[in-house]
């Protein structure tokens, strides 16, 4: 289990908390010495699933922790709402598929960008999506 | 709510996105372009995104929104000035941008645009060419 050095929250309700979140993200990757490439998957992906905290989720909080196991350290970004929740996760994977009128490729692009993706969804009482990018 | 300003250069019009936008925003500038095309009657469209350091998936479907509904309306859109980091991250994601043309910088994006508006002028000209 990796050390957790810092942690921020921040309140995801509207779309300057979004583009608020975006920003830190930002910041913390510039901290961490992350590569631009890196640092813009893990924005980006970040983007992505603030949205969906914002828009499926009915809003939620995002919490940034500043990680350190062994020699290597790294960026964990955990979105969390108590919305509907999702039914079917393994459809919520999938390229293209979406409940609304998105692209569907949230959830399984923001998977593609980062190094470690965990999804949990319990119908009725929310989600919760960590990602994770080391450096 | 933050509005993007569109400026009409001869047949073309131009747009330089510079900030962090919210989704408000970006939805904004698909009805704002779209008015302008109508009344301006342009035949061009070029977005300059070279300061943004994120495309995200809502951003990418508003390119791709305008650039179709640029071309309904009889004009060619061109999308200038994306950052490699951000080309790299789009592909990842999976949004390709297919039927979005591309340039590296204004000046190339304008010389494609011009191209393009003299060659469907001279086969207005000469249909039967």
């Amino acid at each position: 289990m990796p050390n957790i050095l810092r942690s921020e929250t921040q309140d995801m309700r509207t779309e300057h908390d979004v583009v608020m979140g975006r920003q830190k993200v930002r910041a913390l990757c510039n901290e961490l010495k992350f590569s631009i490439v890196d640092q813009t998957k893990m924005v980006t992906a970040a983007s992505e699933l603030a949205r969906n905290t914002l828009i499926h989720g009915g809003g939620g909080s995002m919490r940034c922790e500043l990680l350190q196991e062994g020699i290597r350290s790294g960026l964990r970004v955990v979105f969390e709402d108590t919305g509907p929740g999702i039914a079917n996760l393994e459809l919520a994977m999938m390229d293209g598929w979406t409940s609304g009128g998105g692209l569907g490729k949230g959830l399984p692009g923001s998977k593609r960008l980062v190094n470690d993706f965990d999804l949990q969804s319990t119908p009725g009482q929310g989600t919760r999506v960590s990602i994770t990018r080391w450096k | 709510m933050d509005r993007i300003p569109i400026l009409k250069l001869g047949p073309c019009l131009i747009v330089s996105i510079q900030d962090d936008m919210q989704d408000q925003t970006a939805l904004r500038l698909q009805d704002d372009l779209t008015n302008r095309i109508e009344q301006t009657g342009a035949k061009g469209v070029l977005i300059d995104i070279s300061a943004l350091d994120l495309v995200d998936s809502f951003v990418g479907r508003m390119i791709a929104n305008i650039s179709a509904m640029a071309q309904l309306l009889n004009a060619s859109t061109v999308v200038v000035g994306m950052r490699p980091a951000v080309a790299i991250t789009l592909v990842e994601l999976g949004l390709s941008l297919p039927g979005v043309r591309t340039a590296l910088n204004v000046e190339r994006g304008m010389a494609l645009l011009n191209a393009s508006i003299e060659a469907e002028a001279s086969n207005a000209e000469h249909p039967a060419e």
